[in-house]
């Protein structure tokens, strides 16, 4: 009765997305680390607040209440979106490089200095940026790669340690190359006007950019997934010992999973620098990457869900901009509640508790079905 | 340049900055080896850092004592390390996954209490915290060059000297030593020969918890005498790496923390020079990168040799 074959004939109303339960059950405790985060923001809001009713409700409520903020939201997906791609493809190998932080700044850095000094047509323009940044990104995505493979060193500990290099490198570049010495505040030469992204809708912030990140969705997800090199990926990430033993090279698959993962936080850069502003403004690192973290695990690994938990994390950023502008609960506090929606989706005991419990059940009504068997042939 | 140089590394005023700019990294280094030796990498020493940064501050304001402000701190950061051990091994989580969570976590979270207390988001200069006292050490104070160096310094310093013992001590000279070392060769084995491995692991979480409280809060209490935003500047990180080049041994994690307290250091005397102080900041970080490849290389010749040597051994016979 309990064995997987009738399961799978009647996968109900989710069988569109979910074939079977193993699928359904961690989607649904994903739900429940979204739904649970808001909630515990709820309760920090009540600590902490002096009118918890009115920031709760701006927290929760107010990125729908006002138009430009739906838009602020589609205007915040878009970085999310580049850098949580780019880590799915990380961790379905099996890998926790952070070195997209690095490839999004020095992307962002790098169509700085080509919206400033290459002068090309319009939508040709942005694009040669992207394409720029997206290998310089690319590149800096194989520094920890080789450092792993020729040094067997971890690719976390050095793409952190990296993103300090870069960071550092990056700024010295705008500050001594790219600056403009007639502002009084730290800002890049103006961008060209051939380099600005066009607006999706008029008197917003709305840009081009969005579209191009709904592309990169579909191409990332038949990269991962209907292509030979995505399989590799995958399958390193599955059991690196295996694919070796197959013949794969795991030290390329390695190198070229980092190369496009990097090359996708570059090319997000480059869309924030062409979409958004109109010089290079930053005075720190936005760190996309950490948020990229919590998209990848939300859209558990697979991009074609990056779009539906990058809207999530858009939501908890406006939601908290919005009422940290309006009241005297502080921004960061989302910090708090992103941290535990990773602690709830890294931990497999929640993650696959029904699946234990049901797998639990199982094993224990077969060994009583098979010690009631023994009875019956003794006698 | 040179003569610059020369009369950097000859001054006595340089050598106190390093030493005062080793100590936090040498125990955070310290905390990386004792539980990376047990088999568990801490990536959360940041986390644990910054919140003892903090707690050490307010508990110092709150209660006039330096000394509750040490002991709050050092708990603050315990507690982060044990969340990384309830999540890590109590609940099957992915070690790494919950150091980037609770890093992330803690970068905000700081932040956001920080904001909460005193409405102000970078720095706690409003409090009336305390920090801890420097020493002046008797008999050493009197040797010429050296007394400048090594006396004077915060008693932190002395703690990190005393810690490296300590750590020596507990990992080479006692049962627990072994225990941890046998937990981190192999889980199986040890829990064959009654060890339980969980246990091993909860406990050098605590160490480290201790080592980078004690780091944190030497870093708002004597290094500085206030909490900044990221006060922690991710020596955490740099203790993972830091570790690497220690050997997984207190001793070298002396080593290991030198390069980085060494150019950490450096940094601040060439920005001085008027070179640009972007490219300086990225030294310490880009050495530690270096001391990590070139120990690992020296490592894999050794045992290329020491693997050359085993082979023609077996031809003898």
């Amino acid at each position: 009765m309990r064995d997987g074959t009738e399961r799978r004939k009647s996968p109900g109303r989710l069988g569109l997305f979910f074939t079977n339960r193993d699928a359904l059950e961690p989607a649904l405790v994903t739900l429940f680390a979204a739904v649970f985060s808001l909630l515990a923001g709820v309760g920090l809001i009540f600590l902490v607040s002096k009118e918890p009713a009115q920031s709760a409700r701006n927290f929760l409520l107010g990125p729908f209440l006002r138009t430009y903020n739906i838009y602020y939201m589609m205007i915040a997906m878009v970085p999310l979106t580049f850098t949580g791609l780019a880590l799915c493809i990380i961790y379905q190998s099996k890998h926790m490089s952070l070195i997209v932080d690095s490839s999004f700044y020095i992307g962002a850095v790098t169509a700085t200095a080509v919206g400033i000094h290459a002068a090309l047509p319009a939508g040709w323009h942005p694009a040669a940026a992207m394409l720029a940044a997206g290998t310089v990104g690319g590149f800096i995505g194989l520094l920890p790669a080789i450092l792993k493979i020729r040094w067997r060193a971890n690719e976390l500990v050095s793409s952190l340690m990296l993103n300090y290099v870069f960071y550092f490198i990056g700024s010295f570049i705008i500050l001594y190359f790219l600056r403009d010495r007639n502002q009084t505040i730290l800002s890049s030469l103006p961008f060209r006007k051939t380099f600005l992204l066009p607006r999706l809708v008029p008197n917003t912030q709305l840009h081009a950019g969005f579209l191009v990140a709904a592309v990169f969705v579909v191409l990332v997800s038949v990269f991962l997934y209907r292509t030979k090199w995505g399989y590799e990926i995958r399958m390193i990430g599955a059991n690196q010992k295996f694919a070796a033993y197959a013949g794969l090279s795991v030290p390329t698959v390695i190198l070229y999973s980092h190369f496009v993962s990097g090359f996708l936080g570059g090319v997000g850069g480059a869309i924030e620098m062409a979409g958004l502003y109109k010089a290079f403004i930053w005075q720190m690192n936005p760190s996309y990457a950490w948020d990229g973290v919590i998209v990848a695990m939300l859209a558990r690994k697979n991009p074609k869900f990056v779009p539906l938990s990058a809207f999530f994390l858009a939501y908890m950023r406006v939601g908290a901009d919005f009422m940290s502008r309006r009241g005297d609960v502080a921004f960061e506090f989302i910090t708090l509640l992103q941290g535990l929606i990773i602690l709830i989706l890294a931990s497999d005991k929640i993650v696959n508790y029904f699946k234990a419990r049901r797998l639990q059940r199982t094993a224990l009504a077969r060994t009583a079905e098979a010690r009631a068997a023994g009875a019956g042939g003794a006698e | 340049m040179m003569d610059f140089l020369a009369s950097v590394f000859g001054s006595s005023n340089y050598w106190f900055i390093v030493v005062r700019s080793t100590a936090p990294i040498l125990l955070v280094t310290l905390g990386a080896v004792v539980t990376e030796q047990a088999g568990i990498k801490n990536m959360a020493l940041e986390g644990s850092m910054l919140w003892a940064a903090l707690t050490g501050v307010l508990a110092s304001a709150w209660t006039g004592s330096p000394w509750i402000g040490l002991a709050a701190g050092i708990a603050a950061g315990v507690a982060i390390a044990l969340i990384l051990g309830l999540f890590a091994l109590k609940l099957d989580a992915n070690a790494v996954l919950v150091g980037i969570a609770l890093n992330l976590l803690s970068t905000g979270g700081t932040v956001f209490v920080l904001f909460s207390i005193t409405g102000d988001k970078g720095i706690s200069s409003s409090l009336p915290s305390k920090v801890l006292p420097m020493v002046s050490v008797p008999l050493l104070r009197d040797i010429p060059w050296l007394g400048k160096v090594l006396s004077g310094q915060n008693l932190v310093v002395y703690l990190s000297a005393a810690a490296v013992v300590v750590i020596h001590v507990i990992l080479n000279k006692m049962t627990i030593g072994r225990r941890i070392r046998a937990t981190g060769e192999n889980v199986e084995a040890a829990r064959a020969a009654g060890i339980d491995p969980d246990r091993i692991k909860f406990f050098t979480l605590v160490i480290s918890g201790i080592l980078a409280g004690l780091a944190g809060c030497f870093l708002s209490m004597g290094y500085t005498s206030n909490f900044t935003s990221g006060i922690s500047a991710g020596r955490g990180y740099v203790a993972n790496a830091a570790q690497v080049v220690a050997g997984g041994t207190a001793v070298g994690s002396i080593f290991a923390a030198l390069i980085f307290g060494v150019t950490d250091a450096l940094a601040t005397f060439l920005q001085s020079r008027g070179l640009p102080p972007e490219l300086i900041q990225a030294l310490p970080y880009a050495v530690t990168i270096l001391g990590f490849v070139v120990v690992t290389l020296i490592r894999d010749k050794r045992e290329a040799a020491r693997k050359l040597k085993l082979f023609a051994g077996k031809d003898d016979r």
